[in-house]
């Protein structure tokens, strides 16, 4: 236990993170003009005042340090020898040495919400980076400083759609992540909205619909017709919502290309750890037409009264502090860190290494697919045969994928997930470039071994 | 400051009427509150308005304020200028920095509003 | 051809300016595979428009970008209601430690009983330091911590067979996430006046407290830094009327060990880990808004709730749960940010932390009420409001203050906030500070004040010596240019 040094009266503690001394506080007291703390506290029901908290006493850093690494000793990942084809929204990718560099920087790490412009220019011109990486990426024109999440993103998007048309009835693809329809009815639901299922191979859909919302690759790893059905949703007034994975966009067509209103995109994959589901980062973007529409800080560019190149939060008056109840959202801190490790990960990697990787995922995944493919009693890609794939798909088990994983977990291998909800004894298996060769090679053995015995 | 041709509402919306239509834009006072005007949001040409109901919204940098027409009517033409350049609300709030144009559907509405005068009284 | 130099000249120009083809930050490995069919080339783009830069291109663009930023690191960042205290280094390495960083939120439940075990105990330090002891670390900020509150609220009503209570009422003094929450929850907003002392006016909640009441959200201690002197009434009023009551939790740097927001009555709360907890605001995030409830609530709480079974520790759906509000489970590394410092400073630390919080604005307040007004005449708990309408009438507004400021390498307190008091600078200065950095800025404050008669430009121009000098927002709205493009390339001055 860490000691302190007590000398009667309530606030006697001399910690670390607190350098007011006895001294110092018996002056400032008696600027106060009281004899006590309790003197300042008079507006404090007594019989509530100062309850027992049944906390533990603080530790010193290194029993903390101690405690946390037992903490993570309980944890199997891949530091603790496990091979990993988990996916699903969360991906495991190499995260480079200069991404963990520039967070060791303080002041970028310790800095508020670039309110005062003049005192953020890097926060600020950071975002705008940002803000230009996404729209690279995506095709698109304009994009936001980040959301919460993409799940967050993709919610507040069908919102946005839902203003920009006026409708209250917004399409979902049912080859999405249940992640995105289960998010946006916890933000729709007292707004009126309703959501509408659509199938991907629709040709028709309501005529009154905000928009279709798609993911793609969508939630079994397959690339969906985005331009047949941005065209549907134009042609019947709504406008195209696609959620991607920012990595396929190194390999894949970028949705601007097929004039979609808004894209979306969990950031996390692009530098960020996964960190047991966050933080991570909401990517969006749109067309210029609907800026004012759109949710999250806004950086731009502008100048000084000197003349000379600055930013600032712009278009604040979407934003809550300024519209309050009628805000585009009620959203105030996001991620503006995790927004630096995407945008000194995009410059990190360039032109070429966002290539290399979604290649590097691309084949590796294939090549397992195949593999597992070729096992008895198992197959890939059930769903839509045939179709393209990026870096995750589904593998039909001989039986239960659950029991499957639970025998793999003893050979410190932690199988794709479990979606049999949504597919019998499917499971959705990713493969990136954290996978070696001997790695999809000891899965698919164990595969094969498990399976011949199920 | 307050032209004497001009009616005033208590919302800091002018009127100058031209025949039966009414020319509306806001006032030097609700510029000054609100700073540089950034964007302006009004209606379509067409639509039909009742008196001292809202018909759009103005931002400055750090404010959002609600427009109320202080006459009904139709709109028969919307101010490109304001839209496109809005500091021109700013600059000129009773010459080009107009808003919107409004065939009114009863004249004797102008006779609520107030005078540069009774207006300006209200400011102080 | 001569290079000049100013003072002052920083390099703006962006990554893509500086891009040069054929130069490369990184490699990654090759193939190990066979080599694999590529789908048809209709399914495939163009190269992506990123940098090609060198490595030590990056690291030195986002180096020299960073010293370009205030930070708490670098600077006294006095900002009321963000709690702008130490960000305590150890946090962060043990929050990246492997076996932590880098395990996937749908990994079995039993290869991460570590990670669930320590969100468990952090929720239970929560509970036992809010007095509510239902607690969901699934909110990635106090935004969605608040708007999972208010949905909390909507389905106990709705349980009750109540759905026609849909008012929020909301102080004038809230924060503005406050009505926008309640606005997304589907609730009409209500506004109570406060008093002249700053105070909720508590005739008027009582008007205004009927069977159409949801909530009631107050933010304790007040926007204003002042604890409710009619808590109890208050609270009591609202529950009569068959509402609940909501804490804004913003503002616990004071209340901790000093008094229990569940023991006053109140039915909800959220926190923000990256205020009280101490985890870095990071520029505007990522932060964390845990939402905390009465035990008979703790059903309705967003998925999902770590709980311990005689299994083992496992992530739950609370059986009448509000469901997910987000993808996966909140945001676990500022979870376990929070959860060092907690454990770092234990009961005793903790309560240290408000009552130094307190004595230090309560300081700052009565050695400047002689040249600042203070919005409420009385003891202030951990931050005070100044109104600079003395000021204001000498030539001089709040936010000139401010920016003057940032001259003394000072951040700005608040400012304009809460939007009942005019000319609003709200000061927090954190525990975290020493005395000697208080006297300083109270130092800075009063020099400020009389450089409005001797010299006020200084005042009405500043900042002087920062990267940049006030910046042209209008244009910034009216014509916004929100990234990169080869055609607005880097304009030199």
């Amino acid at each position: 236990m860490a000691s302190f040094a007590t000398s009667g009266g309530n606030t006697s503690t001399n910690h670390p993170y607190i350098p007011s001394t006895d001294l110092d506080r018996q002056e400032m007291l008696g600027v106060i003009g009281v004899d006590s703390l309790d003197g300042l506290l008079g507006d404090i029901p007594i019989e509530h005042r100062h309850p027992r908290l049944n906390l533990d006493a603080g530790l010193a850093e290194q029993e903390l340090s101690t405690l946390f690494r037992s903490i993570a000793a309980e944890n199997a990942s891949s530091s603790s020898g496990y091979i990993s084809f988990l996916g699903a929204g969360s991906y495991s990718h190499y995260i480079p040495s200069t991404v963990r560099s520039i967070l060791q920087r303080g002041e970028f790490v310790t800095a508020y919400t670039p309110y005062q412009p003049e005192a953020a220019q890097g926060t600020l011109q950071v975002g705008f980076e940002f803000q230009t990486v996404i729209c690279q990426l995506t095709g698109m024109e304009v994009a936001n400083a980040g959301m919460y999440d993409g799940p967050t993103a993709f919610a507040e998007a069908c919102l946005m759609a839902s203003r920009v048309t006026k409708r209250t009835r917004i399409g979902v693809l049912s080859s999405a992540d249940s992640r995105l329809p289960d998010t946006l009815l916890a933000y729709s639901k007292h707004q009126g909205n309703e959501i509408i299922v659509i199938t991907p191979d629709a040709t028709e859909i309501p005529d009154d619909l905000a928009c279709i919302g798609i993911q793609s690759p969508n939630f079994f790893g397959e690339i969906e017709d985005v331009e047949r059905l941005t065209k549907l949703a134009h042609d019947n007034g709504a406008l195209s919502v696609v959620h991607v994975n920012p990595v396929a966009l190194g390999m894949f067509k970028a949705p601007g290309e097929f004039d979609v209103d808004i894209v979306t995109a969990e950031g996390q994959p692009l530098g960020v750890p996964m960190a047991f589901g966050g933080p991570y980062v909401g990517l969006f973007a749109c067309k210029k037409a609907h800026i004012r529409q759109m949710p999250g800080r806004i950086i731009g560019r502008t100048t000084d009264t000197k003349g000379r190149t600055g930013y600032a939060l712009t278009l604040q008056t979407r934003e809550q502090h300024i519209r309050r109840q009628r805000a585009t959202s009620n959203i105030c801190t996001s991620t503006q860190l995790i927004g630096l490790m995407v945008t000194v990960y995009a410059a990190t990697l360039g032109k070429q290494g966002i290539k290399d990787l979604a290649n590097l995922c691309y084949q590796k995944a294939h090549y397992a697919a195949s593999e597992i493919g070729n096992l008895n009693g198992f197959s890939v890609n059930p769903i839509s045969p045939g179709g393209t794939f990026f870096h995750e798909f589904v593998v039909k088990c001989p039986g239960s994928p659950s029991k499957i994983n639970a025998s793999l977990l003893n050979k410190k291998i932690i199988g794709g997930l479990d979606i049999s909800d949504r597919y019998e004894n499917g499971m959705l298996v990713c493969v990136t470039e954290t996978s070696s060769k001997d790695d999809i090679d000891k899965f698919v053995k164990a595969l094969s071994e498990i399976g011949a015995s199920a | 400051m307050y032209p004497e041709d001009l009616k005033y509402s208590k919302e800091h919306e002018w009127v100058r009427l031209n025949g039966n239509i009414a020319e509306v834009g806001v006032t030097v006072f609700a510029q000054e509150s609100l700073g540089d005007v950034v964007f302006v949001d009004l209606p379509a040409e067409g639509t039909e308005i009742e008196q001292f109901s809202k018909f759009g919204e103005i931002e400055s940098v750090k404010a959002v304020s609600d427009l109320f027409s202080p006459v009904g009517g139709k709109i028969v033409e919307v101010n490109s200028s304001a839209t496109d350049s809005p500091e021109v609300v700013n600059e000129e709030p009773y010459g080009t920095g107009w808003l919107i144009k409004i065939e009114l559907s009863d004249t004797a509405q102008l006779d609520t509003l107030m005078d540069a005068a009774t207006y300006q009284a209200t400011l102080e | 051809m001569t290079i000049t130099t100013s003072a002052g000249d920083i390099d703006r120009r962006l990554l893509m300016d500086r891009s040069v083809a054929g130069r490369k930050a990184f490699t990654l490995p090759e193939s190990d595979v066979p080599a694999q069919k590529l789908p048809d080339s209709s399914f495939l783009r163009d190269d992506v428009e990123l940098p090609e830069v060198s490595q030590l291109e990056v690291i030195r663009y986002f180096s020299v970008l960073s010293q370009l930023n205030f930070s708490i690191d670098t600077n006294f960042y006095p900002l009321g209601s963000c709690t702008m205290k130490y960000n305590p280094k150890i946090n962060d390495e043990l929050a990246n430690l492997p076996g932590l960083a880098d395990i996937h939120p749908l990994q079995p439940d039993e290869t991460v009983q570590g990670a669930i075990r320590l969100l468990k105990n952090l929720q239970d330090d929560l509970g036992e330091i809010t007095g509510l002891v239902g607690v969901s670390l699934a909110p990635l900020a106090g935004a969605q911590g608040e708007y999972a509150g208010l949905l909390v609220a909507r389905a106990y009503h709705e349980s009750q067979n109540d759905s026609a209570r849909t008012v929020a009422i909301v102080p004038d003094s809230a924060h503005g996430t406050n009505p926008a929450s309640a606005a997304m929850a589907g609730l009409e907003v209500v506004t109570v006046r406060s008093d002249d002392q700053g105070n909720v006016d508590v005739e008027n909640l009582r008007e205004l407290a009927n069977e159409s009441t949801a909530v009631f959200m107050l933010t304790i201690p007040s926007t204003l830094g002042l604890f409710e002197p009619n808590i109890l009434e208050i609270n009591k009023i609202v529950h009569d009327a068959g509402g609940l009551v909501y804490a804004d939790g913003a503002n616990l740097n004071a209340l901790l060990g000093l008094v229990k927001l569940g023991d006053l009555g109140v039915d909800i709360c959220h926190s923000n880990l990256h205020k009280t907890f101490s985890t870095p605001h990071g520029g505007g995030g990522p932060g964390s808004g845990p939402v905390m409830v009465t035990d008979e609530l703790a059903k309705f709480l967003p998925k999902p709730v770590a709980m311990k079974t005689d299994a083992g520790y496992v992530m739950a759906t609370p059986e009448m749960s509000i469901g997910a509000i987000n993808g996966f489970h909140g945001s676990f590394s500022i979870a376990a940010r929070a959860y060092a410092y907690i454990k770092t400073l234990g009961l005793e630390g903790l309560q240290s932390v408000s009552e130094n919080a307190i004595i230090s604005a309560n300081y700052i307040q009565a050695k400047l009420r002689d040249k600042y007004n203070i919005a409420a005449d009385r003891y202030c708990m951990h931050e005070t409001v100044l109104s600079a309408t003395k000021q204001k009438k000498r030539g001089v507004a709040g936010l000139d203050i401010a920016k003057r400021l940032l001259d003394f390498g000072i951040h700005a307190p608040t400012m304009y906030f809460p939007m009942i008091i005019d000319e609003a600078l709200m000061v927090e200065p954190t525990e975290s500070e020493s005395k000697e950095t208080l006297d300083h800025f109270i130092a800075v404050m009063r020099q400020i004040d009389d450089e409005i008669d001797s010299s006020p430009e200084l005042i009405l121009e500043a900042p002087h010596d920062l990267p940049v000098t006030r910046l042209d927002e209008a244009t910034a709205a009216r014509k916004p240019v929100l990234r990169w493009t080869a055609e607005s390339n880097f304009l030199s001055s």
